[in-house]
């Protein structure tokens, strides 16, 4: 049980929506993410995929503490940080830190380095005396692959793979155990990407560091990840160990997710089995009964439209899966 | 009805039908801005046959977009400027035409999508208002005319329902829906020439593959040429025949995609292919190209690429830059040691 840093028990957030001016009364909700467990152990990178507006980031704003759990449970390190007050709060929320996906957006452009990477000491300043922190920042510089002698710079001097280092840097500011990264490449170009990727390897293994990784790219979270959640409307459909979820998919929407990403060898061309699917994503407001996926699902039958199936181990599935019809199907080497 | 166009296209000086549908040579493109010249597009030249599909590879600022922007003639201007080069559309110099003759040639032979589909449709006009707007303007067809047509093109790219969604907002289409009303505007006047500019990167992975696919089925029907500029070398290798990778301003290799894929010739396509993440490189360092792409307002003397290659010799840090070399036929690549990237696997 030690061993495990993070855990979400049915985390839930509803968006209320409202109708009226001076009365407001609430007339839905989007289901944001709706019902969510997972569970990230020590030095591991748990990988979340999915389409937009299938609530990841939301998902991942709830662990960060910057977005409230309309109901659940969020344990860090052991905390429930829901029943947790004050200083144990601030505490569990120090050891999980953001790196966001924007670099250009999420460093204010008025601060220097220097101060961008040193705000978490002002926010948490009995983790490092006011005197040392210039040089805590100029190590953190260093080890994020900058030159430490521009920490006196300003965000738009430096290129958009650095400027992400310096999101990374600040994430690390406080020696925290999870980094949740939401995103970190996919405004870069991927000359750069590669750059990122690796320095977030290294960082792992120099630090002992346990990342939640959210993209939609499906192979950069492949190459990084240990174990993979599919997310679908608010909720994980499948979840398993890397090898699990890409070579053995078991849920439909993962298998058609997979096999649209395009393969970087002409040769493959026309040979791929590919799932095209039909339609777009359901709103999360008015998400379909039973199973969510349904509605775009070749499988469907009178079942899914009742009955929502389990995220739970079945006789087809080694990993867990929500699907009444799961079985395996190697997508991604399946050729016509 | 499209032979009323034939006549007025006629009249362009040239025209010659015999020719390729586009042809673009030694263009160059610059923008002047208070910091300088920024050489955007420096020397330029491929060529796109009917019912081909070449795409045109690059990172951010090298270029791709200015390049499909000059052959529109839609470049923000000033600070943009056409200051050299020839775009040939069946032998006519689209360059030398005037605005007016320019613009029969816009929509009705070469069309364009973009990117952002949201920003690039008019949130004040329905949907249906848009794509007639084209055969009122082109055609000088009626409302109720123009209407139907939209009508039609809107089942074409297989928006169900087409006859109470015409009558939409863009707003109210999800960006897949609305990638494919760009392409049904692109369409609508049956061009010859379409250019896609990163015409999935706004989508998700599912809905990227449906709009590929309709673009591929909609190309083949018309054998209309497709010029895709693109960053994701996933697309590309799925839809592309031909590829030409920019880099600073200038393409700096060129060849059919399968032997792009299997052996590169330039250091820098190698370094993008090496540097995407592959199962059997899984727990490995990836190998990026290390170093950032140049300023183009500071282009490096030389091979613009030379402070990022390993290859890099005297030579490459010397002007001239590297002509285009011919590797085999219909290949080529701009860089002195072609040879030994092409031989290291």
């Amino acid at each position: 049980m030690s061993d495990i840093v993070l855990e979400a028990r049915d985390l839930v957030k509803h968006f209320p929506l409202t109708q009226g001016i001076l009365f407001k009364r609430q007339i839905g909700a989007v289901r944001a993410v709706d019902g969510i467990n997972l569970q990230l152990r020590r030095g591991e990178t748990l990988g979340i995929v999915g389409e937009s507006g299938c609530g990841k980031s939301t998902l991942a704003r709830m662990l960060v503490g910057l977005e409230t759990p309309t109901s659940g449970d969020l344990f860090v390190q052991g905390r429930n940080m829901a029943k947790v007050g004050g200083a144990e709060r601030r505490r569990g929320r120090r050891n999980i830190q953001l790196v966001m996906q924007d670099p250009y957006t999420s460093l204010n452009p008025r601060m220097t380095v220097g101060d961008i990477v040193g705000e978490p000491f002002e926010v948490h300043p009995e983790v490092l005396a006011k005197p040392k922190r210039r040089a805590r920042v100029q190590e953190l510089l260093d080890l994020v692959g900058l030159n430490p002698d521009h920490i006196n710079r300003y965000p738009h001097q430096f290129s958009g793979g650095q400027r992400q280092r310096i999101g990374i840097a600040r994430a690390l500011a406080l020696n925290p155990e999870i980094i949740l990264c939401d995103e970190p490449v996919s405004a870069l170009d991927v000359s750069i990407q590669a750059q990122v990727i690796n320095l977030l390897e290294k960082l792992q293994d120099e630090l002992g560091l346990s990342y939640i990784f959210i993209a939609h790219d499906l192979s950069v979270v492949r190459h990084i990840a240990d174990r993979v959640a599919v997310m679908y409307l608010g909720r994980v459909v499948e979840v398993g160990t890397e090898d699990q979820i890409y070579e053995n998919p078991t849920h439909p929407y993962t298998q058609a997710l997979l096999s649209a990403v395009p393969v970087p060898d002409p040769k493959l061309r026309g040979m791929r089995d590919q799932i095209v699917l039909t339609g777009d994503v359901p709103s999360p407001a008015n998400p379909p009964s039973g199973c969510r996926f349904r509605t775009r699902c070749w499988k469907a039958q009178e079942i899914c439209a009742q009955q929502e199936p389990a995220l739970a181990v079945r006789q087809s599935s080694a990993h867990p899966s929500a699907c009444h019809f799961a079985e395996v199907r190697d997508v991604v080497h399946a050729q016509r | 009805m499209s032979t009323d166009v034939n006549v007025k296209l006629d009249a362009l000086p040239g025209l010659d039908s015999d020719a390729l549908p586009l042809e673009v040579k030694d263009l160059q493109v610059e923008f002047r801005t208070r910091n300088g010249i920024a050489r955007a597009v420096n020397g330029v030249n491929f060529s796109l046959r009917a019912g081909e599909t070449r795409a045109i590879l690059g990172e951010s600022g090298c270029g791709k977009s200015v390049t499909a922007q000059a052959i529109m003639g839609i470049l923000d201007s000033p600070p943009g400027f056409v200051t050299g080069g020839e775009i040939r559309y069946r032998g006519v110099d689209l360059l030398k035409l005037r605005e007016s003759q320019r613009r029969k040639v816009r929509a009705n032979r070469i069309a364009m999508i973009f990117q952002d589909a949201l920003s690039a449709l008019n949130p004040v006009f329905t949907v249906g208002f848009q794509l007639g707007e084209l055969f009122r303007k082109h055609r000088g067809m009626s409302r109720a005319d123009s209407k139907v047509r939209a009508v039609e093109l809107l089942d074409l790219v297989k928006i169900p329902a087409a006859k109470q969604r015409v009558n939409e907002y863009p707003h109210q289409f999800s960006g897949g829906m609305r990638q494919r009303v760009m392409i049904a505007m692109a369409l609508a006047l049956d061009p010859e020439v379409l250019i896609a500019d990163e015409p999935t990167t706004a989508l998700d992975v599912t809905v990227q593959a449906q709009i590929m696919s309709l673009l591929a089925e909609l190309q083949r029907e018309r054998n209309m040429g497709l010029l895709l500029i693109t960053h994701d070398m996933g697309v590309v290798a799925d839809v592309a025949d031909q590829i030409s990778v920019m880099y600073a301003g200038r393409v700096i290799e060129e060849a059919p995609v399968r032997e792009i894929y299997e052996s590169p010739s330039h250091p820098y396509t190698k370094g993008l292919l090496e540097s995407i993440p592959r199962l059997d490189l899984k727990g490995q360092e990836l190998s990026a190209i290390k170093g950032l792409p140049p300023l183009l307002t500071d282009i490096p003397k030389g091979c613009a690429f030379n402070p990022r290659c390993r290859y890099a010799q005297d030579a490459c840090r010397r002007d001239p830059v590297p002509p285009l070399y011919q590797v085999a036929p219909s290949r080529s690549s701009a860089c002195h040691f072609w040879k030994e990237v092409k031989a290291d696997v």
